[in-house]
């Protein structure tokens, strides 16, 4: 494999030699690569990569939208990326430049061809689940020893989460999971486009939205790791990311990561190539590159989240490959939900509620 | 022919920076949402003519805004944080511009040089010490403890206070700064002969100072509160979830709703809301010109 890897490697560095001041333009989530890897792709390719990170879906579909974004490579979220595909914002992969397709692992390419039928548009990057990261002394001393730390109970109770104001709850400010999170646990289909149905979530969130401190999609990483807050609502990776950096810190402070029994969403980050990339030659490099078996396990044994490349997995750490918050049983994996995209109606409704739900108005 | 040069350069800034731009805001907030790339129709086709193109066009999205009082609550809102924040930026601004112009002659490039000296660093990295500064484990909480105060730390990030502190520390030097500069021409001679003529230093102070500053306190005051109505930035990074501002609604209509027709018509009702006051004003300020002269 490594043999093989090195001669990738070789040829993609002679291909790039002739063709000077060379660039790839990565725009990508936050926290979410080894950056020696943006480091490896340019020694390997001679291709100078320029890579910039957002921490919200909206802010990329609207820079895909308008058009014209400068990007090669972008990682929107399977619901969005089935929309942006269908307003023309991407371009069909080219497979033939893609030998390391190969690598990918069939169980998460069937799920993502529910957003990109035949997966012609994208690569899956990273998966996860949206779930609770919990710091666990601080919650059971506010709550006690029998705190339901695996259920939805533990953020969407009023009297829970009245106690636990105390030591600092966050959310993600992301309608897009937090609704459907909501609709799941009140026991209708997360993925309902009706809005009697969406409005239902409204019950959740009201009487406990006095409790929240914060709707941010990134700044709970810091803050449980730092302890100023004790439960998030949030990305599994991003809060194994704060469990680290809590180890690193050694600050007394034990992160753990829950998706709840009731259910947690699936989703799946997908890596494609606007229609008007500059460089749409270097973006199918740079997929190749990152569907390198080794170059993928180094993304996921960092980020901790599981990847959609069946090869990496014997390169993964036993603490990233063995551990169900990251690679779920398959009897977790069925207790997932997805969501599909909204029409621009109902999200007109889904952002008004959360509007309402955040700001009271 | 001078003159009409002369002339013609700040038109045609205003052509090309405020009317171009404003006119396709317009054209956007009269058009459909689509799921397309860019998110809305009509898109203008020469072949079909602009009287096909203008007839697809209507104010929907003008009546949508009156459908729902988040938009009003939202602009209300608006105008009150700036509003309240441009009178402490003035309370606050008045007496160092006063200062400034009152110091030795050999002083005020220095005092002026500090003024300015904040604008070296970015203003993103200004706010972003602020949550540093205002957060429950920051500085501000920690001293007052140190001192003994308080004995809980207070709740400041994330909240309209936060908000406040950040507009008011943004946007002061463009209070201080034109201030300053009526100060600094005011003819000393002036407040001399009303001291002779009867006035206590006060009211020599409220009588004639403050009138001959009155232009920098205007321009002081339209410096602040025209950005501060449409702040984003400060809102969103030190305001809670419930500060409403414009800003954040204007966003959300852009970014979560995708549609930009509506977003548009936001920012076409923000935009009247600040330029007919201003025109307004300026009529009379002309009117009360003409009556003098």
């Amino acid at each position: 494999m490594k043999i093989q890897t090195l001669t990738v490697a070789t040829v993609l560095a002679v291909g790039a030699a002739s063709v000077t001041a060379e660039e790839v333009r990565v725009y990508n989530w936050s926290d979410y690569i080894d950056e020696n890897l943006l480091a490896k792709f340019e020694e390997e390719t001679g291709i100078e990569l320029i890579y910039d990170v957002f921490d919200s879906n909206e802010v990329l579909e609207t820079k895909m939208l308008a058009g014209g974004s400068g990007y090669d490579v972008v990682v929107p979220t399977g619901t969005f990326l089935q929309r942006q595909i269908a307003a023309g914002s991407f371009q069909k992969l080219d497979k033939d430049k893609l030998p390391n397709l190969s690598n990918m692992w069939d169980v998460i390419a069937d799920r993502t061809s529910k957003y990109d039928p035949g997966n012609e548009y994208a690569i899956n990057y990273m998966w996860g689940t949206t779930g609770i990261g919990v710091n666990e002394a601080k919650v059971k001393e506010v709550l006690g020893e029998d705190a339901p730390v695996t259920s939805w109970d533990l953020v969407f109770k009023p009297e829970n989460m009245e106690k636990l104001a105390e030591c600092g709850v966050h959310f993600l400010d992301a309608p897009a999971e937090m609704i459907p999170a909501a609709l799941n646990y009140i026991g209708e289909d997360p993925d309902s486009h009706d809005p009697e149905v969406i409005e239902k979530a409204e019950g959740v969130f009201m009487p406990i939205r006095g409790y929240i401190q914060k709707f941010h999609s990134s700044e709970y990483i810091n803050a449980l790791a730092n302890g100023d807050i004790c439960v998030a609502v949030g990305w599994s990776g991003d809060i194994l990311q704060a469990r680290d950096r809590a180890a690193e810190a050694d600050n007394g402070v034990e992160i753990s990561y829950y998706a709840p029994d009731e259910g947690a969403q699936m989703w799946f980050d997908q890596m494609a190539i606007p229609v008007d990339a500059p460089n749409p030659e270097a973006a199918h490099t740079f997929l190749n590159f990152i569907m390198d078996a080794q170059n993928m396990a180094a993304a996921s044994n960092y980020v901790y989240y599981a990847n959609g490349n069946k090869a990496s997995q014997e390169f993964l750490e036993e603490d990233v490959i063995g551990d169900p918050a990251i690679y779920p049983t398959e009897a977790a994996m069925n207790n997932t939900f997805t969501t599909t995209p909204y029409p621009a109606k109902v999200q007109r409704v889904v952002t008004r509620l959360w509007t309402k739900i955040k700001s009271g108005t | 022919m001078r003159r009409l040069v002369l002339i013609l350069v700040p038109y045609a800034w205003l052509l090309a920076l405020f009317l171009v731009p404003f006119i396709i805001v317009v054209k956007i907030s009269l058009s459909d949402v689509a799921l397309a790339r860019p998110p809305y129709l009509p898109q203008f086709d020469w072949a079909e003519g602009i009287g096909a193109f203008l007839s697809e066009l209507d104010f929907e999205n003008f009546v949508f805004l009156t459908t729902d009082s988040l938009y009003w609550k939202a602009y209300l809102s608006s105008l009150t944080i700036a509003l309240v924040s441009t009178l402490i930026t003035l309370c606050i601004g008045y007496p160092i511009a006063y200062g400034m112009a009152r110091a030795p002659e050999e002083w005020r490039p220095t005092l002026m040089m500090l003024i300015i000296l904040p604008f070296w660093t970015s203003f993103l990295i200004r706010v972003y010490a602020w949550m540093g500064i205002l957060s429950s484990e920051g500085f501000l909480n920690q001293f007052l403890l140190w001192i003994g105060v308080i004995d809980q730390p207070l709740t400041i990030l994330n909240t309209n206070s936060a908000v406040y502190i950040g507009i008011v520390y943004t946007y002061l030097p463009f209070m201080v700064l034109p201030i300053y500069a009526a100060l600094d021409r005011l003819d000393g001679s002036l407040i001399e002969t009303a001291e002779d003529l009867g006035c206590s230093r006060l009211s020599a102070f409220w009588l004639v100072t403050i009138p001959l500053s009155r232009n920098g306190i205007i321009a002081g005051c339209f410096l602040v509160f025209i950005p501060a109505l449409g702040e984003f930035v400060i809102p969103s990074l030190l305001g809670g979830s419930d500060t409403l501002m414009i800003g954040k609604v204007l966003w959300e209509e852009f970014f979560s709703n995708r549609d930009w027709p509506v977003a548009s018509a936001v920012a076409v009702v923000l935009l009247l809301i600040l330029v007919v006051p201003i025109v307004l004003f300026q009529r009379n300020q002309q009117k009360q010109a003409e009556a003098e002269g």
